[in-house]
């Protein structure tokens, strides 16, 4: 029996140049180097990407959903920081 | 939390669903849905895990190089189906360790179709062609199910599973219009395959225990028959292109309904094989187990491997 476990790492993948890394997944491995060849071959079997990244889980700090109102909401009444807020004149077209 | 609290949570939790919302890992959830899940994502997991052995068994008596790289790209195809849908489930709180205990003790289940054995070359035709074909309509409603990292999982796996059924399909024309002998392997795969495929869309609406609250969470879009007689109806047609017959004498095309009318399925044995006692139950779980526990010193290496370099790396910034 094992004696300790591979800790856990999330996957972020380039699909290609201009695109930003996005999150494909989590896998399991000993050590950030392992953790990258891994992720090629469970994440990019068909040329999903050409650059990916790993962190181990552990180091993720996450917003909690339960706080989502004192979070997020504050965003929701400042309809001035949209452009829909500023009156123009018919006349202008393009603005 | 008080019981009222709770229920209202429930109903709230339940109108996101009905909105089409997603639910995302740390979003709050009935225990139910979480127990739910979990089973049914790791048995879907572990499906894709044990499904390597039979096939795997062909590998290297692939009868070309074209039919050993499709074959070998498969199976790790399965592999990846397997690793997604793990680590889906892990995000509602289960460990890869726990997930793989309750695998190897019989605990959980995985599909029965994989406790058949492959005895011949035109199995692997008639595993891709029915087996996969099968798997695909149970799995593409899932694309849109209600937990977000399942469904994220799914669209991956459906996106890579169509070339699972055509190298399947493949090989049965190629057998289908070889010699007779060829021809008679391809017929009897077919024969030893249909009905084992036909009872992997689950037992019949009437027995089935979880179909209700699955439609509700959308783990579930159509009922066992509605997607056995889809699978029947899309099957036929292709097994009469290339001259097999399907082994059911009361098969035939109702016109009326614009369906095919199929024989009683032999739900004895399909219970049979769940309970443990299909021909290769005990060796493909003998085969898991000791693929796992041979592998353990592996693991250890690589762990010791790992902090032995994170020192070092330590030693040296000193």
């Amino acid at each position: 029996m094992s004696t300790k476990n591979w800790p856990l790492w999330e996957v972020f993948v380039r699909s290609k140049n201009g695109l930003e890394h996005r999150h494909f997944g989590s896998l399991h491995a000993a050590d950030a180097e392992m953790a990258l060849e891994n992720a090629r071959d469970v994440y990019t079997r068909r040329n999903e990407g050409i650059s990916i990244w790993v962190v181990e889980s552990k180091n993720i700090t996450a917003s909690n959903p339960e706080h989502n109102g004192e979070m997020f909401e504050p965003a929701q009444d400042k309809v001035y920081r949209h452009p829909t807020f500023y009156e123009l004149p018919d006349e202008v077209k393009y603005m | 939390m008080s019981e009222e609290q709770i229920r209202n949570l429930e109903a709230q939790f339940e109108e996101r669903i009905a909105r089409d919302e997603k639910i995302e890992p740390k979003d709050w959830m009935p225990e139910k849905y979480r127990q739910t899940h979990i089973r049914q994502m790791s048995q879907h997991a572990h499906s894709e895990i044990v499904g390597m052995l039979p096939e795997g068994n062909w590998i290297t008596r692939a009868p070309s190089l074209r039919r050993k790289v499709a074959l070998l790209a498969k199976v790790q195809d399965e592999a990846g189906h397997g690793l997604y849908l793990y680590s889906a489930c892990e995000t509602l709180g289960i460990s890869r360790d726990e997930l793989y205990e309750q695998l190897h003790s019989g605990k959980a289940k995985y599909s029965s179709i994989f406790n058949y054995p492959t005895v011949t070359w035109a199995d692997m035709g008639a595993i891709g062609w029915l087996v996969d074909g099968a798997a695909i309509i149970n799995q593409v409603p899932l694309c849109n199910t209600s937990f977000g990292p399942y469904a994220r999982a799914m669209v991956r796996v459906c996106k890579e599973e169509s070339f699972h059924q055509r190298q399947g399909y493949e090989i049965m024309i190629k057998l289908a219009n070889g010699t007779p002998e060829q021809k008679e392997m391809a017929q009897d795969a077919l024969n030893r395959w249909w009905w084992p495929s036909l009872m992997m869309l689950g037992p019949t609406d009437a027995e089935s225990v979880h179909t209700e609250q699955s439609m509700k969470w959308k783990l579930k879009r159509k009922s066992n028959d509605e997607l056995r007689q889809q699978f029947v109806d899309q099957t036929v047609p292709q097994a009469d292109l290339i001259g097999l017959t399907i082994p059911d004498p009361d098969l035939k095309w109702n016109e009326e309904r614009g369906s095919y009318d199929f024989g009683e399925i032999d739900w004895d044995e399909f219970w049979q094989v769940v309970k443990g006692h299909g021909p290769m139950n005990k060796e493909r779980m003998k085969a898991r187990v000791g693929a796992w526990e041979g592998g353990a010193w592996v693991r250890d290496a690589a762990m010791a491997y790992a902090s032995k370099n994170a020192e070092r790396k330590e030693k040296e910034a000193v």
